[in-house]
């Protein structure tokens, strides 16, 4: 439904999306994740017509996004990150307005407004100002906005942001029900969204994909790895952090050692373990052996919130994990 | 074409629905309504003043009232159509709503001419608060209508050409109160020109006062009906109406 291929879209000095490609199906509901900036919102707005490409193929419903946009547009629902609604207009009014721009008779129109006003709960408060509502509301007629004209794809730009936990659910729920009959695309930054209402998560981070795959199975891709926090002592106060690092490194099933913090000549470090490997026995003894105090050693669960921070990293680091991540895939 | 009128309508909603249209109708027909009634008065007190001393002079409801009045009005209007121009972009952009005009399947072109077409419209609104007054004239007193009619077809298209500038300044900023400025600006350079390039012959001065909108509006308030005036603001309109739609374009590719 949606075909992605090398992608890239360049600002005068930014470079916000950097070749990235991937395929939506058809009725899937696909998150789309990533730190604010990452380059989310500008992904979907090229999809949605809303900027040009600067190099690469976008597909929407069967048509290219720069050869017959208006024919994308008229098979796309786009919701925004702040809902684009008239303060001064009643939401009843709002919604025909809208129904209308995208191409519905005006035979058909009275009754798709009753349908989406029921179907986002907004029925309550159809002629009230838009510009009197709260922002939940606001949000809902957005969403409402959006799926007027029964779209193929659906593209929300983090719907759920300014609702209530109760809202939350129903436009989860809301969006399950939509699935099937249509594609769904939302970004987010919040990982149980993602975890609640997608199947496949897209990760992108600094404008580069760093991951695409089912929820499952990016949980289980790392569930299966372990990660220990270690505190380290030496008896005459002064370890070396290198020589530590080091000697932690040299452990086998050690994929990585992170430097948390020195003080007082405590030393504390995350280490994480390759895919199925225990190596909290084999740290201990390494460290024992060295002649140094193991003051402190836990077990730390990993969970898509853990995921989502390694993959899209943060500083230094981030580099190297982008390529890291990418030669994965 | 329907959706041009969609957009005009959704305009002409947003204007009436705010203060917005009924502050600029009031501003209007107060100004107008104060110069409607100086000029009425000086002309009933000299048309007195003549007979008492015997003089029979012509006197002349056109010449001497409406002409000068929707000169008058003419002048007001520049003043006005930054309020009327400065809010149709620049707010889209800065609620986002330009997002949904952009993405939903209708070109450009037509939301360009629906909300051009909807600031012509209650520009007509204001122009028809003038009208009032001088429809009293007619009843009081048998003055030509053609000429009057002519005058109002010029301010028309000068507003119409004005309109369009003003909604082309407002699609360069998200900000309405420098759309506003910039257009009331570029109005009062219009109308200063005019005055400056009055009594020079130069060249230069010569362009100047060709390119100065307001000087078109002369030959069709003396009742004259100019094609060389009217195809000036026609080409006017659709030029500046063109470099709004570039301006649209260029948001795709820097926003």
């Amino acid at each position: 439904m949606i075909k992605v291929e090398g992608l890239t879209k360049r600002y005068p000095r930014t470079l916000a999306v950097d070749n990235i490609s991937f395929e939506v199906e058809k009725g899937q509901i696909v998150g789309f994740l990533g730190p604010n900036g990452a380059g989310k919102t500008t992904t979907m707005r090229v999809l949605t017509c809303f900027l040009p490409p600067s190099s690469g193929n976008v597909n929407v419903a069967g048509f290219d996004v720069v050869e017959s946009p208006m024919e994308v547009k008229k098979r796309i629902g786009y919701l925004p990150e702040t809902p684009p609604v008239y303060p001064e207009m009643e939401v009843s009014e709002y919604l025909t307005f809208v129904g209308k721009l995208k191409g519905i008779s005006n035979a058909d129109i009275a009754r798709r407004v009753d349908e989406v006003m029921g179907r986002c709960n907004v029925g309550d408060v159809r002629s009230k100002l838009i510009g009197k509502l709260s922002k939940g509301y606001r949000q809902r007629v957005g969403l409402a906005q959006a799926i007027i004209h029964n779209p193929d794809v659906l593209i929300l730009d983090e719907p759920t942001s300014g609702l209530d936990p109760k809202q939350i659910i129903e436009i989860r729920e809301l969006l399950r029900s939509l699935a099937g009959d249509h594609t769904i695309i939302l970004s987010t930054h919040i990982l149980s969204e993602v975890e609640h209402s997608c199947e496949r998560v897209i990760i992108i981070s600094q404008g580069k994909l760093v991951a695409i795959d089912s929820v499952a199975n990016l949980t289980n891709r790392l569930r299966g790895s372990e990660s220990v926090a270690l505190e380290v002592e030496s008896p005459d106060g002064r370890p070396n952090p290198t020589d530590v690092q080091q000697r932690l490194e040299q452990v086998s099933g050690v994929s990585r050692v992170m430097m948390k913090e020195s003080k007082n000549g405590r030393l504390s470090f995350t280490i994480e373990s390759l895919q199925g490997r225990s190596i909290r026995a084999d740290l201990a003894r390494s460290v024992v052996n060295a002649g140094w105090n193991l003051s402190e050693m836990r077990a730390i669960g990993l969970s898509l919130e853990d995921i989502f921070l390694e993959l899209t990293g943060s500083g230094a680091d981030k580099e190297a994990k982008d390529k890291d991540k990418g030669g994965q895939q | 074409m329907r959706n041009v009128l969609l957009i005009c309508s959704k305009e002409l909603k947003g204007y009436f629905a705010s203060p917005i249209a009924y502050l600029l109708m009031a501003f209007f027909a107060l100004i107008f309504g104060f110069g409607f009634y100086t000029a009425t008065r000086d002309v009933a007190k000299f048309a007195f003043q003549a007979q008492m001393m015997g003089q029979q002079q012509p006197m002349s409801v056109n010449d001497q009232i409406i002409r000068p009045l929707l000169g008058f009005a003419s002048t007001i209007t520049l003043f006005l159509i930054p309020m009327i121009t400065m809010r149709l972009f620049a707010e889209e952009k800065r609620a986002g709503t330009i997002e949904l005009l952009m993405t939903s399947p209708i070109t450009d072109i037509e939301i360009i001419l629906g909300k051009w077409l909807g600031s012509v419209i209650l520009y007509l609104c204001l122009l028809g608060m003038s009208a009032l007054n001088v429809v009293m004239l007619f009843a009081w007193s048998k003055p030509d209508f053609k000429p009057v009619l002519i005058a109002y077809l010029g301010l028309i298209l000068q507003g119409a050409c004005l309109l369009a500038i003003g909604a082309f300044i407002s699609t360069t900023t998200r900000n309405q109160i420098i759309a506003g400025g910039v257009t009331f600006f570029v109005c009062l350079m219009l109308w200063l020109l005019s005055w400056f390039t009055a009594f020079d012959t130069g060249a230069v001065a010569s362009v100047i006062s060709y390119l100065s909108i307001v000087t078109h509006f002369e030959n069709f308030s003396k009742g004259v009906l100019s094609i060389k005036d009217t195809i000036f603001y026609l080409s006017m309109i659709f030029f500046a109406l063109f470099l709004t739609a570039r301006s649209m374009e260029s948001l795709r590719w820097r926003s």
